[in-house]
């Protein structure tokens, strides 16, 4: 019998037999693909708080596991691979390796906030994918996503001045993410702009790359703000348990830095 | 629905994406508001209201953020209500004033940060929070467009499209969703309810409140260009000439993917980007250059012309 829905099972856990003898009886044919059993042993039960204490995965112990935020997915709609409801599960159960092979796709979630209006539970499902996405950087399982260099880039120069400069932050992201500005889509973006542009239009936007636009009397706001990131990054240190690591990763850099014999 | 505030004059909080790539959409918005009689004050020396990003750094920052705008608007400028026409800022603010209402902890981090940055808190409830479409709408309305538009967009063919940021989530636009006369969060129509007025055509068009990837436009531009390809040709399939935003982040998405779709995956369409309040500024008589219209990306110029609207 053909199995159902196969494309939810991942491919190496279908074991398709050429000729199978069951007991005497010849199954091969439709009766020969089986879905692999297993065993897992290595839940780590820490991850819902972990995730939890991080800023968006406050709600996911609500979840009921209906599927709305899944079914109404901007992003699950072009790559089926991206699944909110999934992963809460995975993460809910400790299913630590199921879910780090996702991991390279969960910074994905493009903040529609479709899975939010749907949810019955407000999980907010938009603020676990963050949290998620997040814990999997803390953690050093992934690398850190263009999507949180791009949220750093931003909010460094929202913090420095107040105020945000598109150009600037496309330049600094762009070589930040080491990609050339010589884009062909934003040479022709902009051979369009500069088309339809007078010259006073032109000047301005050459200007603004001189004089950023800043909000005045903002160092004040800019000190405060920073102190606040500096303790939750303290606090989320914490909750990931990672204060040890980090520990030893100074101990490491001052020990190398004292010669030898000393 | 209207609140019963008067807004005649109010507090305009333009916001990033206005005075950068989004000119047009500031100097329609100010054209059409002169044009009709209302008066906009900008919030003085305002700040960032955060965007979409500032949030995943920390989103009490954000809050922080959009309630100093606030501040300055209520107890600096005397203002109840901000007028914000970019879905993100208007949409923080919204946030904002939600956490502000029920969340103990983000009163204490803004309180904290504006201590210490020299400036009164805001407090939950001082100012109202209104996007250009609320603005115009419930200080002008349908008939009083009508009036003075005289049906000009007449033969125009319009895809309104909202976007996320002016919906989603539900919980913090308690006065959506409140039946007749209010705002609806699934099918939206505002916009459409202006346009109409003033003689366009809208047609329907089932994505008014998809995402155009804004979020990723630069970190994940792929996906981003394969969304707005969805809206660029659903909008062709229903008839539209032109996609009407009341975005700059949309916007800006739409043209910008656009040209993306053409130059890295040959995807050509020919429909049109453009603000909403471009086309009432040009319904309501104004030069195409006083509503920035050359300033967009995506040139309508010469359909606009070729049916007597520009
Ligand atoms: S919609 Fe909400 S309750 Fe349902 S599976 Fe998703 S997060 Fe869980
Ligand atoms: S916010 Fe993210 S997870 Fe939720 S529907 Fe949008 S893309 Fe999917």
């Amino acid at each position: 019998m053909p199995i159902h829905e196969e494309h939810l099972i991942r491919p190496e856990n279908l074991k398709t037999h050429e000729n199978l003898v069951i007991d005497g009886v010849d199954v091969s044919g439709h009766w020969s693909t089986f879905i692999e059993s297993r065993v897992v042993t290595d839940y780590n039960e820490a991850i819902e708080e972990e995730i939890s204490s991080l800023p968006g995965g406050e709600f996911i112990h609500r979840c009921w596991q209906c599927g709305s935020c899944t079914n109404s997915c901007t992003v699950n709609a072009v790559n089926p691979e991206f699944n909110p409801r999934y992963w809460i599960y995975l993460i809910r159960m400790g299913m630590e390796s199921e879910l780090l092979r996702d991991r390279d796709i969960i910074w994905q979630c493009v903040s529609c906030n479709k899975c939010t209006y749907a949810c019955p539970r407000d999980v907010m499902p938009e603020g676990v994918m963050k949290a998620t996405a997040h814990w999997l950087e803390l953690k050093g399982h992934t690398p850190k996503s263009p999507s949180t260099v791009f949220d750093e880039v931003f909010a460094g120069q929202v913090i420095e001045t107040g105020k945000i400069e598109e150009g600037r932050v496309l330049r600094h992201f762009l070589k930040r993410t080491g990609q050339p500005m010589i884009q062909p889509w934003l040479v022709e973006m902009v051979k369009r702009m500069v088309f339809g542009l007078p010259l006073k239009m032109l000047i301005h936007l050459g200007l603004a790359n001189i004089f950023r636009p800043r909000t005045s009397q903002w160092a004040r706001a800019r000190s405060a703000i920073n102190e606040y990131v500096a303790e939750k990054e303290d606090e989320h240190q914490t909750a990931l348990g990672l204060d040890d690591l980090v520990e030893l990763a100074k101990q490491e850099v001052t020990s190398k830095s004292t010669p030898a014999g000393e | 629905m209207s609140s019963g505030k008067n807004y005649k004059k109010v507090a305009y909080y333009p916001g990033c994406a206005l005075e950068g790539t989004a000119q047009a959409y500031d100097r329609s918005t100010k054209e059409v508001g002169k044009a009709l009689g209302l008066e906009l004050e900008e919030v003085k020396n305002w700040n960032c209201c955060g965007a979409m990003e500032v949030k995943n750094i920390d989103p009490k920052i954000q809050t922080y953020l959009s309630s100093r705008v606030m501040s300055i608007a209520a107890n600096e400028m005397g203002h109840d209500v901000v007028m914000a026409p970019c879905n993100g800022c208007y949409h923080n603010l919204k946030k904002a004033e939600y956490d502000l209402q029920n969340d103990q902890e983000s009163r204490k981090v803004v309180d904290r940060i504006s201590t210490k940055a020299g400036h009164d808190t805001y407090q939950a409830g001082q100012v109202e929070t209104i996007h250009a479409l609320d603005w115009i709408r419930d200080e002008i309305g349908e008939e009083g467009l009508r009036e003075r538009t005289k049906g000009a967009l007449k033969g125009l063919k319009v895809a309104n499209y909202y976007g996320c940021m002016y919906t989603r989530p539900r919980h913090i636009f308690p006065e959506k969703d409140q039946g007749e006369g209010s705002e609806s969060t699934l099918t939206p129509h505002f916009m459409d309810d202006l346009l109409a007025a003033a003689g366009a055509e809208n047609v329907d068009f089932p994505l008014k409140t998809a995402c155009c990837g804004g979020a990723h436009t630069l970190s994940d531009s792929d996906t981003s260009t394969l969304l707005v390809t969805n809206i660029l040709k659903a909008a062709e399939a229903s008839g539209a000439e032109v996609i009407a935003t009341e975005c700059p982040t949309c916007h800006s998405g739409l043209e910008m993917h656009q040209i993306r779709a053409e130059k890295n995956f040959g995807y050509k369409s020919n429909v049109k980007i453009v603000y909403f309040t471009q086309l009432l500024g040009l319904a309501l008589g104004l030069k195409p250059k006083a509503v920035g219209l050359h300033e967009n990306i995506s040139n309508s110029t010469d359909l606009l012309r070729e049916k007597g609207i520009a």
